[in-house]
């Protein structure tokens, strides 16, 4: 079959205003030039600081650029594909009262097949290269990255670092830093860097501090880690978003980002208020097998040899001894004293 | 002479075996004696399961025996396969008979019955989709009612999670076969000149097995449920219900039949074409049935697997997927997704490729860029095996993997394009006529572009971190396979009804169906991607009240999308069935060969004479083209038929009629039975 | 068939599935444990007293192995129900009669009392702010409402306690704990309250099945 166009041999074509001498695709790109005009703008000035998640932390901002490069990306192509459905449906229909007839047996043309190739790969390539520059420019935008991050902060000296725990059905909070206190309430320094350690303790959880632009999956004896440098001050709503059971709907709650000295003294005073709970808590850990512990409900049967494998990282708490150093991460991790000492600073 | 005046039924009547005629409908295997099979299999493999299992420590203490539930299960889908009489052929075999091959049962009954017909099993197919869609939707009201106000509830939340996941559940499983079972398996066939599909018996019981898969999906909910939604994400499987089990066991019984299905379907479009179809001639539909067809059948193994081992963590308390006890729970997304993308392209691909079918017969134009439209089919069934961890961008996976997996992820935006290349080159200067089948099109193309442009904000990582798991994520997946899938099938079914049935559909409840059903889907799902962008979840039972405005207009949007469906169910069942109004042979003008024979008229071996295919079925505005086969087959070449010689037979020209004139009675007739 | 038998059949279809369907979720999807109603009755700024129980095994039904809260009624008999009307801005005395054997916690953090008068609980007449599940009998159950940063851990009973009760509900001569604590409602609204201990025997983690359903271990505050 032949794939250039073949002109129509049916006389007057040439005054056919749905003809090939109409310059339907000059009409077509005029109009597409000037919606684009129009809209692009609007994108840019209007619409971009409307866009979630807001500029609470480095990561959120980004991930509201990065969705404007790409709202401001797919306009012109949705702009073009629109209007031109639309256009044919005006102009190249079956008019009513006139006898059917057939289109012009065109088969393909072959300029027009490589250049829409061309176009959409360019454009492919370019979201693919753009996102990834993103993706490493903001350590892992926000995202879960995993045991061993490889996108890390520049500086990660004085970096505070939040174990988030996931369980059913409510996140709980240990602050390594200040005596590894945990609490349900989530306190944020403004103008810190945070990491995330996302761990769960039964099912899969997803940690989504929504205007952090922060989302980490917690998977049990799993350390998720996410990073994001706080800007402002202000609450957020932390929400779990992966299905975890009857309360996943119910398993949300808010977090503040208040100044670096109200969160220092919050920090200090609960860490002296929780001592006697911290006491019976496991000896902080990246992750944990409470049911090592006893406490796995029965399922597996008590010989499982498993349960001695990962026996060694449940618990201070009297029931088992000789438990070896957590390993101490570079980033991040910093006694509690000096990580206050930098917080007072500010 | 046209095809409502000839009689091709008469010409069967003569191989019709007498032995069909000695077994009363309702004493040989039907539907009737499947459902005895189903309950007798239940009652046995629950009693077994009772016997191993009872006496488990944790039977003791849960009272819930997940083996008994298991083998109850799979013995009563054995049991009504069975009792079909899915398995007589392989019995009997075994035992060192020879079956005797009879003809198709031709009576109403034919539709209860174990059919080696594919048209029969395309129907069976069509009704039982759309049973299956119907019984989905109807849990997707439920969940708008719990959603209408952010704090009171409507359902227990438990109840609630149990609603999502069976409507999720059933709504995957319907829409994978949704085009590949009625459409699939009637036209292949038809339209590449065979007589039956390669294994006539592989697609009955594919059929028979998914409406097994859909009742033990149903049984779920007396068992209590599963709270898991349809991606059934470990460890929460090990700790559910005993509802739980028939995920598993249902998706297992239903990816067995997509397996065959697609197998049959791939060994039938390599095999069995008419003399003359070459690669280059195969209708757009059937290329996009091969692809789907080798997704069936390479990725749906992979979750039978996932769906076993969940099984032994259930039963025999393996630790697959639970990481406390050396399983990973990463083990589950992985094969899951694994299996879980191509899915979604299995779900996509049909799609396109009945839009690709229809714009040329509604366009009167060839289908622009033929190749590239097939190749691109291919290119996004190739490229779907290598996407799956963009569902995991945030679970914790090696975060290099990501860039890599944004770029597949992207790539595959590149064929998904070639389908809006063909579609814009047809449209080119075309001679659009607005039936209702093109306004389908034409919605699809709309529709998906919003869901393919929403798709590459999932796949770009820093903005995926924030819509992951919510409702824009549901949006995306409703518009690609809702707006695309769904409404490709319902444009198709109001093209192909003619030729299932002989009936014509009402033409003003379709168009009222039409506009209802796209204006309220837009109205349904466009604001939901707002509503994920501003922090909403999936799978929530509360929100925050201050999205309650655009929930409450998306629920009562909901409503009205429900309600169009009745508009269709009530002109399909009126139209075909109570007041059926003969359609008139060929009427969209299609040059396709399943439109040169009136399907509905044919006896169940399809063609008297194998037809010789001469062109591709797009040869529109060309005046001297060839037609698209001739239907006297051998004969014509040989000067025998009645037509005589190489006259054109097929339809011709910018306004073709149906001039068939097939001959009949003259030379000796070759034993159409498969071997 | 005629058409009229054909239009009567049709309809008739039609209508067997509209009535299997709505048989189908008010017989099925719609049910829910009882409300029990506390607020009938209640004068402003007067304490509601709540007497719940805890048992072992609910000794009932379909799930007669679970463990279950109960609750008993305004008019004293005990309901299986975990939904209670409460009034809005009320100080609630609960006192719950707990019934069941103890284990550790799955995360010690739910040992702390949290969210009462006076941070406090008082178990067998004795005041406790916090509870290590590591030692001695453990925790049975909480109490949790998270809404309202309730959290009241619940001393079980030795497992080896002579006179355990295998039934609900259980009367008091069995052995048993007798926590009371008090809290304040705030704002109508629904709020979900849970258990953290890891009570359902034989499903991983302990938490699926009663766990996982209203009316055992799930329930709601129902402030109006």
């Amino acid at each position: 079959m032949s794939h250039m166009e073949q002109p129509s041999e049916r006389p007057g074509d040439g005054i056919d205003p749905r003809g090939p001498n109409v310059p339907h695709f000059a009409r077509l790109f005029a109009i597409w030039l000037l919606a684009t005009a129009i809209v692009e703008p609007v994108l840019y000035f209007l619409v971009w600081p409307h866009i979630p998640p807001g500029t609470m932390t480095d990561a959120a901002r980004g991930a509201q650029f990065d969705a404007l490069v790409l709202t401001m990306t797919a306009a012109p192509v949705v702009i073009a594909v629109l209007e031109y459905y639309l256009y044919a449906m005006i102009v190249w229909h079956q008019k009513k009262g006139e006898p059917p007839e057939d289109g012009p047996p065109i088969w393909g043309h072959v300029g027009i097949q490589a250049g829409w190739i061309a176009i959409t790969s360019a454009i492919v390539m370019g979201a693919f290269v753009f996102g990834t520059y993103e993706l490493i420019n903001t350590s892992g935008a926000g995202g879960g990255e995993g045991p061993s991050p490889i996108w890390t902060p520049a500086a990660t000296k004085n970096m505070l670092t939040v174990q988030v725990i996931g369980q059913q059905w409510l996140w709980t909070y240990r602050y390594p830093q200040f005596g590894g206190f945990e609490t349900p309430d989530l306190i944020l320094p403004n103008h810190t860097k945070i990491a995330f350690h996302v761990t769960s303790l039964d099912v899969i959880h997803d940690f989504w501090a929504y205007q952090l632009g922060v989302k980490a999956d917690a998977n049990p004896n799993v350390d998720n880690v996410a990073f994001a440098t706080t800007n402002e001050t202000g609450r957020f709503t932390v929400r779990c978003d992966e299905l975890c059971g009857i309360w996943h709907g119910a398993m949300y709650n808010y977090g503040y980002i208040v100044s670096p000295t109200a969160f220092y003294k919050w920090a200090t005073s609960t860490e002296k208020k929780l001592a006697p709970l911290t006491k019976t808590l496991p000896k902080f850990a990246w992750t944990y097998n409470p049911s090592a512990n006893g406490a796995g409900g029965g399922y597996y049967p008590s010989t499982d040899p498993f349960y001695e494998v990962y026996k060694y990282e449940y618990g201070s708490s009297g029931r088992e001894g000789n438990l070896p150093a957590v390993h101490i991460k570079s980033f991040g991790w910093k006694p509690s004293q000096a990580g206050a000492h930098h917080v007072r600073e500010r | 002479m046209t095809a409502t005046t000839m009689e091709l039924g008469a010409g069967t009547t003569g191989y019709r075996p007498t032995a069909t005629r000695l077994a009363h409908p309702w004493f040989s295997l039907n539907v009737i004696t499947a459902f005895l099979g189903a309950a007798a299999g239940y009652g046995i493999g629950h009693w077994i399961g009772n016997y191993i299992a009872s006496n488990y420590a944790v039977v003791q203490s849960t009272g819930q025996n997940n083996v008994a539930v298991v083998l109850a299960l799979f013995f009563g889908v054995l049991g009504f396969i069975v009792g079909i009489g899915g398995l007589n052929y392989p019995i009997l075999k075994m035992f060192g008979y020879q079956p005797e091959e009879r003809a198709p049962v031709e009576d109403w009954t034919k539709y209860f019955r174990f059919s080696t017909d594919h048209k029969v099993v395309g129907k069976q197919y069509l009704v039982g989709v759309i049973g299956m869609f119907f019984i989905g939707g109807l849990f997707a009201m439920a969940i708008r009612t719990e959603l209408t106000n952010p704090t009171t509830h409507f359902f227990a939340p438990d109840i609630y999670l149990q609603i999502v996941s069976e409507h999720g559940t059933i709504m995957m499983m319907m829409a994978t076969s949704l085009v590949v079972g009625p459409l699939g398996n009637f036209l292949i066939p038809l339209m590449i000149g065979s007589r039956r599909m390669a294994f006539p018996r592989l697609e009955a019981i594919s059929f028979w097995i998914f409406l097994c898969g859909l009742m033990v999906i149903l049984t779920a909910l007396p068992l209590g449920g599963f709270d898991t939604g349809w991606t059934g994400y470990a460890p929460l499987q090990t700790e559910a219900a005993p509802g739980m089990d028939a995920y598993l066991v249902g998706f297992g019984t239903i990816g067995t039949g997509m397996i065959l299905n697609g197998f049959n379907q791939i060994v039938t479009i390599v095999n069995y074409r008419a003399p003359g179809m070459r690669w280059s001639r195969l209708p757009i539909f059937v290329w996009s049935m091969l692809a789907t067809s080798f997704l069936l059948t390479l990725a749906t193994p992979v979750l039978f697997v996932a769906g076993w081992f969940g099984v032994l963590d259930r039963t025999a308390q393996t630790a697959f997927y639970v990481n406390t006890h050396g399983g990973s729970s990463y083990l589950w997304e992985n094969l899951f997704w694994f299996f879980g993308h191509p899915e979604v392209y299995i779900m996509a691909i049909p799609g396109f490729g009945l839009v690709g079918e229809m714009l040329p017969v509604f366009t009167r134009k060839p289908l622009f860029a033929y190749r590239v439209g097939a190749a691109g089919m291919f290119g996004v069934a190739l490229l779907s095996f290598f996407v799956w961890q963009h569902h995991l961008f945030v679970s914790g996976i090696n975060p290099d993997m990501r860039p890599v997996f944004m770029l597949t992820t992207e790539l595959i935006s590149i064929p998904t394009g070639f389908i809006y290349l063909i579609g814009m080159g047809t449209l080119w200067r075309a001679k659009i006529r607005f039936t209702v089948p093109m306004m389908f099109c034409l919605a699809m193309y709309f529709n998906f572009l919003i869901g393919g442009i929403t798709g590459v904000y999932n796949s770009d990582v820093p903005v995926d971190v924030t819509i992951h798991g919510s409702f824009f994520v549901m949006a995306h997946f409703h518009y690609t396979i809702m707006g695309g899938l769904l409404f490709a099938f319902f444009g198709a079914v109001y093209y192909y009804t003619p030729l299932l049935t002989g009936k014509m559909l009402n033409n003003t409840l379709a168009k009222i169906h039409f506009w209802w059903m796209f204006i309220a889907f837009n109205f349904t799902f466009f604001p939901l991607f707002i509503v994920g962008f501003l922090g909403m979840p999936r799978r929530v039972f509360e929100y925050a009240p201050r999205l309650q405005v655009l929930n409450d207009w998306a629920s009562a949007s909901a409503y009205m999308l429900g309600m169009s469906f009745l508009v269709f169910a009530v002109n399909f069942v009126w139209s075909v069935w109570v007041d059926p109004k003969p359609a008139p042979a060929n009427p969209w003008q299609s040059l396709g060969l399943e439109w040169q024979l009136p399907a509905y008229k044919m006896p169940w071996y399809n063609f008297e004479r194998l037809p010789i295919i001469l062109s591709d079925p797009y040869h529109y505005g060309e005046r001297e083209a060839l037609p698209v086969a001739h239907l006297q087959g051998v004969l014509a070449l040989a000067g025998a038929g009645a037509g005589g010689g190489l006259a054109p037979v097929g339809a011709v020209g910018p306004d073709p009629g149906p001039e068939i004139s097939p001959p009949r009675g003259e030379a000796e007739r070759e034993d159409p039975r498969p071997e | 068939m005629p058409k009229a038998g054909r239009l009567a059949l049709a309809v008739f279809i039609f209508a067997l599935a509209f009535g299997l369907g709505v048989w189908g979720v008010a017989a099925y999807l719609r049910i829910q444990p009882p409300n029990v109603n506390f607020t009938s009755g209640h004068r402003r700024g007067q304490p509601v007293d709540l007497t719940v129980q805890t048992v072992g095994s609910y000794g009932h039904g379909v799930h007669a192995d679970w463990v279950s809260y109960l609750v008993k009624g305004p008019n004293g008999h005990w309901v299986h129900s975990t939904q209670w009307e409460l009034p809005a801005h009320t100080r609630i005395n609960v006192t719950v009669y707990q019934y069941d054997t103890g284990s550790p916690l799955r995360n010690q953090v739910w040992g702390l009392i949290r969210g009462t008068g006076g941070h406090s609980a008082l178990l067998n007449g004795r005041r406790v702010r916090l509870l290590n599940s590591n030692v001695g009998n453990g925790v049975a159950h909480t109490f949790s409402v998270p809404a309202l940063g309730v959290s009241v851990p619940l001393w079980g009973i030795a497992g080896n306690a002579p006179h355990q009760c295998a039934a609900a509900p259980c009367s008091l001569r069995f052995t048993h704990n007798v926590i009371k604590f008090s809290f304040y409602t705030t704002h109508p609204g629904q709020f979900r309250w849970q258990c953290f201990v890891p009570c359902a025997a034989g499903y991983l983690n302990g938490n699926g099945g009663p766990m996982d359903t209203l009316g055992y271990m799930a329930g709601f505050l129902k402030v109006i």
